[in-house]
């Protein structure tokens, strides 16, 4: 019989890919139901106005329309959209505007018709009559006595006010060296997945059930939730999430549209589709970041940091989506990085403007926190005349000091950070880059290098950590089939991480089996027990540990009966090979299918064991994880246009063990797109009179292939003690290190031209006027 | 009104409004939902498809005007059971995580390939700049395409 191989650690291909490189995969607006109707929903073009009047008469006789809906008939009929993290202010969250809209895209309503086109024809026949009021789309200025106020009944724009104060941050500033003042902004981002939302739900008069198909992170959640707010019962209402085409935090909410489509199909007694267009999606999907920082750093001369205050002024958006004002968090806890910083405080003003809402954006806080904590490096090494490779080496976390408590509280599980920037160094060859950078510059040429040694927050987690409704733990169910296939039924939603892949490769390798005799099954709440989703790096190191815990259960049991037929005890048993055998002598084995069948057949009974071979677990993880790394990127600037070119870009990143190196460097090289992207590239734009600007993929600059550099990758690993793999999750971590590294490079590289700090994105534009200006003066 | 075209070498005949774009000829009239709408405004090249080999987006192109011509979407590249070399290169690369680019990339990338067969990295990277791809960060696409030249120069013996 040919020798089954091991398959975790190993160069795997996807599971996935055959479906979706056929292009027979199952995206929602791939789904097809008969007698399907389409909706389109009818967005506010202002960013403020009080809504007098709706006249729909137009659209309601248009051909093929069937339903059309305004805020007024919803009223007091659904709840709202639920926002689940604590606020001072949580404002009604309406399905369609209720006599008001506060931003661009606000959905207004909803027209329902035949198909798409027909239902488009009616929508723009719909006449709304605005009464356009003053917007405000600079926090800053929202909070500003006179600015104009988005929910009247909280009298000004405040969502609410953090503070995690810490008097010792003061002393350290009294009795510094030096304190280093600076601004920054972490901007607005869009998300943008390829594939924009879209939902289609399909009542069943008959049994009162419901069936939603979503492109969702988090379908459980979801149905917790629309359960709520169609007055259903949870038990009655099935969400899918069938193929995903990305997500990166958009897709981790609960949106109007979801229900508003669920309610319009039990109305109607018909399916209901709505598939989101790209302008929509930039304009009433969630964005991400926008959060303004105050920093004052407290150094010794020799580069030692005392300390970290921060105030950030954080942008909600005009409404809050289910986690908008949890997610400032993590930029504030995780500002001190990497460094051993003895005490940090910080204040978080978070603000209702006239734009859409912020929520997770991948990363979510930690880009944020990312950004703080290497630009503040680079300020210390700037102002003190030190290199930033000595400054972080200086104010490292050692090795030996974990797990590392930090002064915010948090508890890091383990890390080696000079290894990670050790290895970067080596590979850059950074004496010899610093001296080529130097002879460049007696050429007129600008080159800089970047680097960014990050720390992240993975594994949400402990359930403790995250907001009311939503759990940290997560479930996997583990099925021996009768002919001794594999099945997984993961609480994890992926949409792109491949864990078909990774779980697969996991669980055969437990059982001794193939990887092709495992299916992974996720993203059906009918299907799959109750579980949390994909977010926050969390697939493999929480959902992975449960299903490894589930594992270890049927693994348990088979040892038990084969250890009966086998005359040996169980804990001196193994699986390999398709057999289950002795540790000690592979050769005396007997077939896995023989043991499969002793327990489903059931003709030799086990005291105070069930037959079958199933088994659920949920892991609840004792802490988050860590990981970490150092990215050093080389760029130069040409001067004449401001533009950015790469001559080198560095990853070393440590995510723990590897169980499958392709996807660990897929993710790695997609998460540094999205933060260099950040760096030089997008920003949400809205006017100063809060009109989107940035509303197509014209002018969201969203990088193509020829606007990103190779990516050189290598890994240390340090093992995480908190989950039975020892992994990290490696899904943010190149969005973490490549926005600081890349602009820490371009900022080195106008050094010399006496320029301190740019905000990103670092366009071209704002490269070449800051450069004409310096040489200037 | 009627269009006369042939999609994946079937020739077909189909009633339509004249305003209907091809690709939703392509998605809702032929049942082919390989094709996919990402901005429904030639930005992405989601919905890019060989029309008469070659590529173009699908959303901004009638399917009257597509009338007498030959379409060719990813359900097409598959030959007698086996995957178009380009597939096998995305595959084995790891060219794609969410999928929903891929096969408007692919067919890019076999606009490409058909003009030419060893196409350096920056041609690759130029020549797929109408197709985003949010996931990959594209330099494993760029593997892939390169994976598939050289099994096609391969299989043509050059």
């Amino acid at each position: 019989m040919a020798v089954v191989p091991k398959f975790v650690g190993e160069r795997i291909k996807r599971r996935e890919d055959p479906r979706l490189i056929s292009g027979t995969a199952t995206y929602v607006d791939d789904v097809r139901l008969p007698d399907t109707l389409a909706a389109v929903v009818l967005r506010s073009p202002y960013p403020h106005a009080r809504i007098n009047s709706i006249d729909v008469a137009a659209a309601r006789s248009a051909p093929g329309v069937v339903a059309v809906l305004t805020g007024g008939d919803l009223k007091d009929k659904v709840g709202g959209i639920p926002c689940v993290a604590p606020a001072e202010h949580i404002p009604f969250h309406p399905l369609l505007a209720q006599g008001k809209v506060r931003f661009v895209g606000e959905s207004v309503a909803i027209v329902v018709a035949s198909d798409a086109y027909k239902a488009q024809d009616a929508a723009d026949l719909i006449d709304v009559d605005y009464n356009p009021l003053d917007a405000v789309s600079d926090p800053e200025k929202a909070l500003e006595d006179g600015a104009p106020v988005l929910h009247e009944e909280f009298g000004n724009n405040l969502v609410t006010r953090a503070l995690v104060p810490n008097p010792a941050v003061d002393e350290a500033i009294a009795k510094a060296d030096k304190v280093i003042k600076f601004r920054i902004v972490n901007q607005r981002l869009a998300p943008v997945p390829m594939e924009p939302r879209g939902v289609l739900a399909n009542w069943h008069q008959a049994s009162g059930h419901l069936t939603i198909w979503t492109s969702t992170q988090i379908p459980h959640l979801l149905r917790s939730g629309l359960a709520a707010v169609l007055g259903l019962p949870e038990n009655r209402v099935r969400v899918i999430a069938p193929e995903v085409g990305g997500g990166f935090g958009a897709k981790l909410n609960f949106y109007r549209e979801e229900a508003l489509v669920a309610y319009l199909s039990r109305m109607l007694g018909r399916p209901v589709k709505w598939i989101e267009r790209r302008r929509e999606n930039l304009a009433a999907t969630t964005h991400g970041r926008d959060q303004i920082t105050y920093l004052e750093v407290p150094v010794k001369k020799d580069g030692t940091v005392l300390g970290i205050k921060a105030k950030f002024i954080c942008d909600m958006g005009a409404y809050l989506q289910l986690l908008t004002p949890a997610i400032p968090g993590f930029s504030g806890l995780m500002m001190t990085g990497c460094y051993k910083i003895p005490a940090m405080s910080f204040e978080q003003v978070m603000v209702f403007t006239n734009k859409m809402a912020t929520d997770a954006y991948r990363g979510a806080g930690r880009p944020e926190a990312a950004y703080i904590a290497e630009r503040t490096m680079d300020m210390v090494a700037g102002e003190l005349g030190l290199d930033p490779v000595e400054v972080r080496r200086r104010n490292f976390i050692p090795k030996e000091a974990f797990p590392y408590a930090t002064c915010a509280g948090l508890v890091y599980d383990s890390g080696d950070y000079n290894a990670a920037l050790n290895k970067a160094l080596e590979i850059v060859d950074y004496p010899k880059m610093r001296a080529e950078q130097a002879d460049a510059l007696k050429h007129g040429r600008y080159v800089g290098i970047g680097i960014a040694s990050y720390v992240e927050i993975c594994g949400l987690g402990p359930s403790v950590m995250l907001p009311p409704k939503v759990p940290g733990w997560e479930s996997a169910t583990v099925r021996m089939e009768p002919d001794s296939r594999v099945t997984v039924l993961t609480g994890i939603s992926p949409h792109g991480q491949g864990q078909e892949t990774t779980f697969a490769q996991m669980a055969a390798d437990a059982f001794g089996i193939d990887i092709d005799d495992v299916a992974v099954v996720h993203g059906d709440t009918a299907i799959v027990q109750y579980g949390v989703g994909t977010f926050g790096s969390r697939g493999l190191s929480v959902g992975g540990a449960a299903l490894m815990m589930s594992v270890g259960k049927v693994q348990d049991k088979l040892k038990k009966i084969a250890s009966t037929m086998m005359e040996a005890p169980p804990d001196q048993l193994t699986f390999a090979n398709r057999t289950v055998a002795l540790k000690s002598d592979a050769a005396k084995s007997i077939p896995l299918q023989a043991v499969v069948d002793a327990a489903y057949g059931w003709k030799m009974p086990i005291p105070g064991m069930e037959p079958g071979l199933d088994a659920t677990s949920v892991f609840e993880p004792a802490g988050c994880t860590f990981p970490f790394g150092t990215h050093i990127s080389v760029v130069e600037i040409d001067p004449d246009t401001g533009v950015v070119k790469f001559l080198r870009y560095i990853a070393v990143d440590d995510c723990g063990n590897i169980i499958s190196p392709l996807l660990v460097a897929g993710q790695v090289h997609g998460g540094i797109a999205q933060g260099i992207a950040q760096a030089l590239y997008e920003e949400v734009v809205y006017d100063e009179n809060g009109q989107l600007v940035t509303a197509t993929l014209m002018d969201y600059a969203a990088p193509r292939a020829q606007m990103l550099p190779r990516y050189e990758l290598a890994h240390t690993v340090t093992p995480s003690p908190l989950n039975p793999m020892g992994v990290k999750g490696v899904g943010e971590a190149g969005t973490i290190g490549s926005t600081p590294c890349v602009v820490n490079a371009v900022m080195d590289a106008l050094k010399p031209l006496g320029i301190r700090h740019i905000d990103m994105p670092l366009r071209p534009e704002k490269l070449w006027r800051a450069i004409k200006d310096a040489k200037k003066a | 009104m009627r269009v006369n075209l042939t999609v994946n070498g079937q020739p077909r005949s189909d009633e339509i409004e004249p305003r209907l774009l091809l690709v939703h000829y392509l998605r809702d009239v032929a049942g082919l939902t390989g094709t996919h709408v990402g901005c429904e405004s030639t930005l992405c090249g989601a919905c890019t498809v060989l029309l008469d080999g070659k590529a173009v987006k699908s959303c901004t192109v009638l399917a009257a005007q597509a009338g007498g011509a030959s379409v060719t979407t990813v359900e097409g590249l598959a030959k007698d059971g086996k995957f178009h070399p380009i597939q096998d290169g995305f595959w084995e690369e790891h060219g794609l995580q969410c999928g929903y680019c891929t096969p408007g990339m692919m067919m890019a990338a076999v606009d490409l390939l058909s003009r030419t067969t060893n196409p350096s990295e920056d041609e690759i990277r130029h020549a797929l700049e109408g197709n985003l791809c949010r996931c990959t960060g594209y330099q494993h696409i760029i593997k892939a395409v390169q994976y598939a030249a050289e099994k096609m120069r391969a299989a043509a013996g050059r």
